[in-house]
């Protein structure tokens, strides 16, 4: 067992662990962070997107040692200081872009990464940037629809509800 | 997964020495070999990360040579390489994946359907390790066998940079994603050079016929004429091995007419 030591959603946070112990186990079972939802666990689906000094990576396919020291955002960082959603959370319910909200976690930081490095994304960016995010509700659109809402542009274009 | 130790070194020196012990493994980005230690098909007694060796970071354009570090990220590759290789980066795996797997990692594996190889072959790269340094065309030695020792660590790629172009043309397994077939054509200062991946059961091969139609003549046509034996083909449910040998040829015209 280690002793590995991060800095989740701006505190720290620490804890002892195996070294197969992978970064969702340490946040979902340790940390308490239940948010980072597990669905494949083949690093396929997703739902388990985090951001680890910025970039989204799946927690699932990531050791906790490998994070030692480093930066980790989860989808409970996400909210306002207020409590209030976020504006790519907020899209996500204005366009309805979930059914069973499983994937929504990892849509969600998948989003917040693709907005970072690229604020207007085209529809067709989007559906590439979300390649590794799956959803079996929704079919997409209002997923696709939600984060070009929350980038400030147009949807009323987009079709499909 | 079974238990293993795991260590994070900061530097080659104590990585390589890290690796002396029986049965430790380097870990790059963990892309693929997280899941196969998840499936318990290997089982280290330590993980040795590479992912604290600054030394092994970076992507450097300098003279027309292109360098790599081993620990670069795909995501690396995809924004700072010459064009031909970040594209061919920006289209492995997911973003999420691109932002852990190193190349260094992809090649140490070498995946039949992998498409860093097919590049390296084309670009004719020289893969840099801890000991030595080795041509791409003696490195890739069939399926998932490389020309690394036990506990030999790629520590950079270097390219020159094709001064007449290159592209690569990746015909993509519908689930997967996995290239079922991908092309990499390189205009090099020696000559025209042609990797292939996905397709032969032997690994990324080189397919000389059609590197030697190129270098009398660099356009389509020069194809015309060329079949890629089906008798080195995978065959599996996702194409048959006829099927792979019209696609190699297919992605080979459609990679030249992309270079102009």
């Amino acid at each position: 067992m280690t002793q590995v030591s991060m800095t989740v959603n701006g505190k720290s946070a620490s804890g002892t662990v195996e070294g197969r112990t992978l970064l969702s186990q340490f946040l979902r079972d340790q940390l308490g962070l239940t948010g980072t939802h597990v669905g494949c666990d083949t690093s396929q689906c997703g739902a388990c997107v985090v951001h680890v000094n910025g970039e989204a990576v799946k927690a699932c396919t990531m050791l906790a040692l490998e994070a030692d020291g480093a930066e980790v955002g989860t989808i409970e960082g996400q909210a306002n200081a207020d409590g209030s959603l976020n504006v790519i959370q907020q899209a996500f319910q204005d366009h309805h872009g979930l059914q069973c909200g499983f994937c929504t976690p990892g849509m969600v930081m998948s989003a917040a990464a693709l907005l970072k490095d690229n604020p207007t994304p085209t529809e067709a960016e989007i559906r590439d940037y979300l390649e590794g995010n799956i959803c079996r509700c929704t079919g997409y659109h209002n997923i696709v629809k939600a984060i070009m809402a929350a980038s400030g542009q147009d949807v009323s274009g987009i079709a499909a509800e | 997964m079974y238990a293993f130790d795991f260590e994070r070194p900061s530097t080659i020196a104590e990585a390589v020495a890290a690796l002396q012990d029986e049965d430790a493994q380097a870990l790059g980005g963990g892309q693929t070999l997280i899941p196969t230690l998840k499936q318990r098909l290997a089982s280290p007694s330590k993980l040795v990360s590479l992912s604290g060796i600054a030394e092994m970071k970076g992507v450097s354009i300098e003279g027309g040579v292109l360098t790599i570090g081993g620990g670069a990220t795909h995501a690396e590759v995809a924004a700072d390489a010459c064009a031909p290789l970040a594209a061919l980066a920006a289209n492995i795996g997911d973003p999420a994946v691109r932002n852990r797997g190193t190349i260094g990692g992809s090649l140490a594996n070498n995946d039949p359907s992998a498409d860093y190889p097919a590049a390296m072959l084309a670009l004719g790269a020289t893969i840099i390790t801890n000991t030595r340094e080795i041509a791409a065309d003696d490195f890739f030695q069939g399926m998932f066998t490389t020309a690394l020792e036990e506990g030999e660590i790629i520590t950079s790629v270097r390219i020159d940079v094709p001064p007449g172009g290159a592209n690569y043309q990746k015909f993509e397994q519908p689930a997967s994603r996995f290239a079922l077939v991908g092309v990499f054509v390189a205009r090099t200062a020696n000559g025209v050079r042609v990797g292939v991946t996905g397709a032969s059961e032997d690994g990324a091969y080189r397919w000389s016929e059609a590197e030697e139609a190129l270098n009398k003549e660099f356009r389509e046509d020069a194809l015309m004429d060329l079949r890629p034996n089906p008798a080195i083909m995978i065959e599996d449910l996702h194409g048959s091995r006829e099927y792979r040998a019209h696609l190699v040829r297919v992605l080979t015209k459609r990679a030249v007419a992309a270079i102009g």
